[in-house]
């Protein structure tokens, strides 16, 4: 089965993952491009009626040879003037990328639009779906042998805090250091948790939430130790807050 | 270590935005080539953005900026570590004429074996029909093909009217897209380990070799040479040469050079695999023009004679073109 990142290192030590994008992303995005192509379609098939009043033929040839490099050259096209995007991958956040984080070459391009038909055997793409799902880094045939992957780029909704975090004195910014300390040792998935919790916090009932909020307390404890003069008197929620307000703001 | 986070972002961002400036310019105008003070800046912005990322990284609430700059630096990051050359200018008729026959002939045995497979495919589809006469029904799946040899020239020599006019221009766009999509197909299936290109080309070649026995057991061979001749001198070599461009992507899916990675041999072969198909779309367009607007008319309209050497200076002008064509390019380096 696929990865769902693929990590990416420079020589300089810098290490961050990719998100790739499953099959069903992926097709979806495909429905989408070939919505557009037959819409483009339609607009070809329409421009050439007043052609065909001159000669039905050479509307005719027209429109066989735009359709066909149509149907090919949509995604050749889009792809090399987007960086490894189309209309429907636009949409859904993905991008066609180098295996390796390299740019991507116009021969790159071209394999993997033109093996398009090897995955769409025998019928709605379940080779390219197959591959996709069988493969470590959920590449279709034709990207193996282009060697791309698609990233998906997640659109990243920062929560909104506002509500729940309201401008009130935070003991715990008087300890700076403390604070950046902080920040850096708290995951993303921990810093998730305690916003989570505090935007649902009127969901819980009144128990869950005194045991929640405890526990993530003591969870940040753990991590930076503030003196008692910053936490005394500071209930639980008001501890989480402190570290809410701290990390996202 | 960041103390007051707002005021490292503060100060960081103008370079961040530099950075980004400059990965544009590189997407609007990939060819350019940058002076070597803007190299070393460019060089500088990557390793201090990547910095950034580093320190930035330990913050589990920053998601956004730290995505913002991973997007940065892993741009960056292709740009700077990027081995390959860039692409070359466009120059249709140097990569036409040189680029394009070059790489036929550096990869002459996948040629070969594309050619033999085909003519296997002739010489199966010769005997099929030969040693049993039902086999045309299976093996020629055209309507017009299916008649029988001495009727169809009769008729078509007998023609007063060009029953052709008014939709030559269509029937050319049909040859060149159907034939394109199949060279495409053919090429493609390469990615199967050759083993699906081996097959188109078998089929190819059968077909072929089914109608060229029918014609000649009939004593129609002028008839089939002024017919198939003028557009198959181009077509057939395209399709032989859409064989070889699958076969050039089997052998790097099956390691011919073993020395190299799997990866680096598919790399490796990509350009050449799509030099190649552009080069046979180009040469159908030629022969779809030419089935359309040449093949389709028989004697009298146009003496077979003729005919016949259209087709056979067009497979020796072929011939020359992918022999010898961009060798002095060879030679020279940086071509």
């Amino acid at each position: 089965m696929y990865a769902r990142h693929l990590t990416i290192q420079t020589p300089e030590g810098i290490v961050f993952p990719l998100r790739l994008a499953g099959p069903v992303t992926r097709f979806l995005a495909l429905a989408v491009d070939r919505a557009c192509v037959q819409i483009l379609s339609a607009a070809v098939s329409a421009a050439l009626r007043f052609l065909g009043v001159i000669s039905a033929d050479l509307a005719g040839a027209v429109w066989l040879v735009g359709s066909f490099a149509l149907s090919f050259g949509y995604g050749i096209a889009l792809e090399w003037l987007w960086q490894g995007q189309t209309v429907g991958k636009r949409l859904l956040r993905l991008q066609v990328m180098d295996e390796q984080g390299l740019r991507l070459t116009f021969s790159q391009i071209v394999v993997r639009n033109l093996l398009r038909p090897v995955d769409a055997l025998p019928a709605f793409y379940l080779v390219g779906g197959l591959a996709c799902l069988l493969s470590p880094r959920a590449q279709r045939v034709g990207d193996i042998a282009a060697n791309t992957i698609v990233v998906s780029h997640p659109r990243l909704a920062e929560p909104d805090l506002d509500q729940v975090l309201p401008d009130k004195y935070n003991s715990f910014r008087a300890y700076p250091v403390l604070a950046s300390r902080l920040r850096r040792r708290v995951s993303p998935r921990e810093a998730g948790v305690a916003a989570q919790a505090l935007m649902r916090r009127a969901l819980l009932n009144p128990e869950d939430r005194v045991r929640l909020f405890a526990a993530i307390r003591a969870h940040m404890q753990e991590l930076v130790r503030f003196p008692p003069e910053a936490t005394e008197g500071v209930s639980d929620e008001q501890y989480v807050r402190n570290v809410a307000d701290i990390l996202f703001r | 270590m960041i103390i007051d986070l707002q005021k490292f972002i503060a100060s960081e961002r103008p370079y961040w935005t530099e950075l980004e400036g400059v990965l544009r310019d590189l997407d609007r105008a990939p060819l350019r080539r940058m002076t070597l003070p803007a190299l070393r800046r460019f060089h500088y912005l990557y390793e201090r953005v990547s910095a950034d990322l580093a320190r930035l990284a330990t913050f589990g609430a920053e998601r956004e900026t730290r995505t913002y700059l991973e997007t940065l630096v892993a741009r960056a990051y292709g740009e700077t570590h990027e081995t390959r050359r860039a692409g070359h200018r466009l120059r249709p008729l140097h990569w036409f004429f040189a680029v394009f026959p070059s790489t036929v002939r550096r990869h002459a045995g996948a040629l070969r074996l594309s050619a033999a497979v085909t003519v296997a495919g002739c010489l199966f589809g010769a005997l099929a029909v030969m040693l049993d006469p039902d086999a045309r029904e299976v093996l020629m799946p055209l309507g017009r093909l299916l008649q029988h040899p001495d009727d169809r020239v009769a008729r078509e020599e007998s023609a007063l009217d060009d029953e052709l006019e008014g939709s030559k221009a269509q029937g050319a766009a049909w040859y060149m897209t159907h034939n394109t999509r199949v060279a495409i197909g053919t090429m493609a299936m390469g990615a199967t380990w050759g083993i699906g290109t081996g097959v188109l080309l078998f089929y190819n070649g059968t077909l072929l070799g089914a109608v060229a026995a029918d014609y000649v057991a009939a004593g129609q061979t002028r008839f089939l040479l002024g017919w198939l001749l003028p557009h198959g001198s181009v077509e057939i070599p395209a399709i032989l040469l859409a064989g070889q461009a699958g076969l050039v992507l089997a052998g790097a899916m099956l390691g011919r050079r073993r020395r190299m990675s799997f990866k680096a041999r598919l790399r490796a072969a990509g350009p050449d695999v799509v030099t190649l198909i552009f080069g046979v779309a180009l040469l159908l367009v030629w022969a779809g023009i030419v089935e359309a607007f040449l093949s389709q008319y028989h004697a009298p309209t146009i003496p077979y004679a003729i005919k016949i050497a259209f087709g056979a200076l067009e497979l020796v002008l072929l011939t020359v073109f992918l022999a010898r064509s961009g060798r002095k390019a060879e030679c020279t380096p940086d071509t």
